[in-house]
């Protein structure tokens, strides 16, 4: 039988669900990676992360050599521009969080902005496809959508590289904007970087987050609102498998009034050594009245040995809200299942197939991809093949 | 016509201090058609017969042998024993959530029949199945056990029972935390897969209360992990008066 964890308990020191702390609990953010001092592991924004597994770009010893290509197919009407540091149009959407955020703002020579005209609906995504070839690599990206405009954008990261990365998401007054980014990375590859939405009045932002690959990933989603009406979904689905270290940590500020956020992030685990860390920090500020907020973590743990740590927070600051709550739990897929499942004739692997289709086939659609759709299905085929056998 | 024979069938579980022997020496034939009712006190070895038989990986058999038709149940992993036909309605149905009902009775029905049912007719059939059960159309699309009342829980495995059609159908302790109402209508589900006359049921029970339901051709009590005595519908009243006393006694042995 699943175990359902409440959020604020322990149990045997494999699935730890945090006590409530200050949601802000991050150091004051800037883009001056010199503001920051050195992680030494034991902060609670590093806590949870290998900083051994960094590679050196929490450190300042990471040095960008190129080994990364960007590939950005876009339909028509949608402006692609590569340009330099100085360009307004960078930093709008908040200031990087932590050092390795603050690293990649500070080191990258260029940025590449996207933009789509105000009003414009596009029927294809634009697809930006960050390929690694083995180097290291400091990069910024800016996607800005015009008002009233429509937009999806997937951002596909494949390939081995070392990679801290930002990016900004400026969604315009009326606009919608769907963001999905796959990291489909080699088992061998490090990704940390910041995405930051700003969201205009009446906006809305989704974003889909898919972790399936590297060594080390730690990405920080993060939502702000300019302007009241603002609408934020935040979804994610990760696989961690033996070794990897798979972290998300989200914020949303909700500083402005009657804007919407609802999160559900969801993850597999199997393997020994494999690690995820969901951090699920929610701010409901003293102007923010009329808020509606509601995030929720699950996970399951497919074998022994795999790590969970499940930290959701919510601070409120003013009772004048819709709705404000969080969910957490943590549950293993049992030998008391398997049984139930073979005792009626379905077989060992397709009983585990089941399971975790069932567990993620509600976010996945949320993608509304066919194509991607069906090549994340296949990939968690693929993840779950390798553990059976 | 299917047959399950169970000779001298022997059935330890680990324990603190080493293997522990629970089933003693069980023989007993079913066949297809024949309802027999095996009744005893707790901690009698009921419940890991039903449980050895469907192959569940915490009971090792050290003794005996089972067939189907002749062919060896204890050699088959735990799938196959399903889909050879035989049937376990467990008194404790497991929690499996992110599985609908309705994915999770298609996929059973499609292992079991060795094919994908034709997706109009089987939604038919499992509507009507369900609605001859009470159940609430709304549980399609509930997690498979999640939530359920015990109650809810039991109609379920007699549902997969209507659907899956076994050659030989186990129920354990099917009728135990069932009201009145709850046990006429789990009672008549299973009456009427009986009465298809293709399935050997083997009702596992406490009590004598779900006899008033179900009629056994013969009953056999179970004490400490053998069958102690057999014979028909008469010993289950006899029971009713008497209870087990005269078995926990004469077959104490622990």
């Amino acid at each position: 039988m699943a175990e359902t964890i409440p959020a604020g308990s322990t149990t045997d020191g494999v699935i730890q669900v945090g006590q409530p702390t200050d949601a802000r609990v991050s150091a004051p953010a800037s883009y001056d990676v010199a503001d920051f001092p050195v992680p030494h592991g034991r902060e609670e924004d590093w806590r949870f992360t290998p900083l051994e597994r960094l590679r050196g770009l929490h450190d300042g010893t990471a040095v960008a050599d190129g080994g990364v290509k960007v590939e950005v197919t876009a339909p028509e009407g949608v402006t692609v521009e590569t340009v330099g540091r100085d360009d307004a149009r960078l930093g709008k959407a908040g200031k990087p969080v932590d050092r390795v955020a603050a690293q990649a703002y500070s080191s990258f020579e260029k940025a590449s902005v996207v933009s789509v005209p105000k009003e414009t609906v596009l029927t294809e995504p634009v697809r930006i496809a960050v390929h690694g070839e083995g180097g290291t690599a400091f990069g910024h990206q800016v996607i800005e959508v015009g008002a009233f405009a429509e937009a999806v954008v997937v951002i596909d990261h494949t390939g081995d590289a070392t990679v801290a990365a930002n990016v900004e998401y400026l969604i315009g007054d009326g606009a919608k904007l769907t963001v999905v980014s796959v990291q489909d990375w080699d088992d061998t590859a490090v990704h940390a970087g910041q995405h930051t939405a700003l969201v205009g009045r009446d906006a809305t932002f989704k974003s889909v987050v898919v972790t399936f690959g590297g060594d080390l990933v730690r990405l920080h989603p993060r939502v702000v609102y300019g302007a009241p009406g603002g609408e934020a979904e935040l979804y994610g689905v990760y696989f961690t498998d033996n070794g990897q270290h798979q972290e998300h940590r989200l914020f949303i500020d909700h500083d402005t009034p009657h804007c919407r956020s609802n999160v559900a992030y969801k993850g597999a685990l199997q393997g020994a050594e494999a690690h995820a860390v969901w951090i699920g920090d929610v701010l409901i500020r003293a102007a923010a009245e009329g808020t509606d907020t509601y995030e929720l973590n699950r996970n399951l743990v497919l074998t022994d040995g795999a790590r969970v740590d499940s930290v959701p927070n919510l601070e409120i600051e003013t009772g004048e809200i819709v709705g404000a709550g969080h969910a957490s739990a943590t549950g293993r897929f049992e030998d008391e299942q398997l049984f139930y499942l073979m005792a009626r004739g379905i077989p060992a692997d397709e009983a585990r197939r089941l399971v975790v289709r069932g567990f993620f086939a509600e976010l996945v659609q949320q993608i509304g991809i066919p194509d991607l759709e069906e090549r994340l299905i296949a990939k968690i085929e693929a993840e779950l093949e390798a553990s059976v056998g | 016509m299917a047959t399950l024979e169970i000779h001298d069938l022997h059935v330890s579980v680990d324990a603190e201090g080493g293997p522990r022997e629970i089933l003693r020496g069980v023989d007993l034939t079913v066949k297809q058609g024949e309802t027999h009712a095996i009744m005893g006190p707790n901690g009698s070895g009921k419940s890991t017969l039903a449980y050895s038989l469907a192959g569940h990986p915490k009971y090792t058999v050290t003794g005996g042998t089972v067939t189907l038709d002749g062919e060896d149940v204890l050699a088959m992993s735990v799938d196959e024993r399903a889909r050879a036909g035989v049937f376990l309605a467990m008194q404790y149905p497991v929690e499996v959530p992110g599985v609908s009902v309705s994915n999770f009775l298609r996929t059973s029905a499609t292992a079991i029949r060795g094919e994908a049912p034709k997706l109009r007719t089987w939604v038919k059939e499992v509507k009507e199945a369900m609605e001859r059960l009470n159940i609430d159309p709304s549980f399609a699309e509930r997690n498979v056990n999640e939530g359920f009342s015990g109650g809810e829980k039991k109609r379920h495995e007699i549902l997969q029972l209507e659907l899956l059609k076994p050659a030989i159908a186990i129920l354990d302790e099917t009728d135990s935390g069932l009201d009145v109402d709850a046990l006429r209508v789990v009672s008549e589900g299973v009456n009427r897969v009986r009465e298809s006359g293709q399935v050997g049921t083997l009702l596992i029970t406490h009590y004598t209360r779900i006899l008033r339901y179900i009629k056994p051709d013969h009953v056999h009590v179970f004490a400490a992990g053998r069958i102690a005595e057999s014979g028909g519908p008469e010993l289950a009243d006899k029971l009713e008066e008497e209870g087990y006393e005269a078995y926990v006694k004469g077959g104490a042995s622990e």
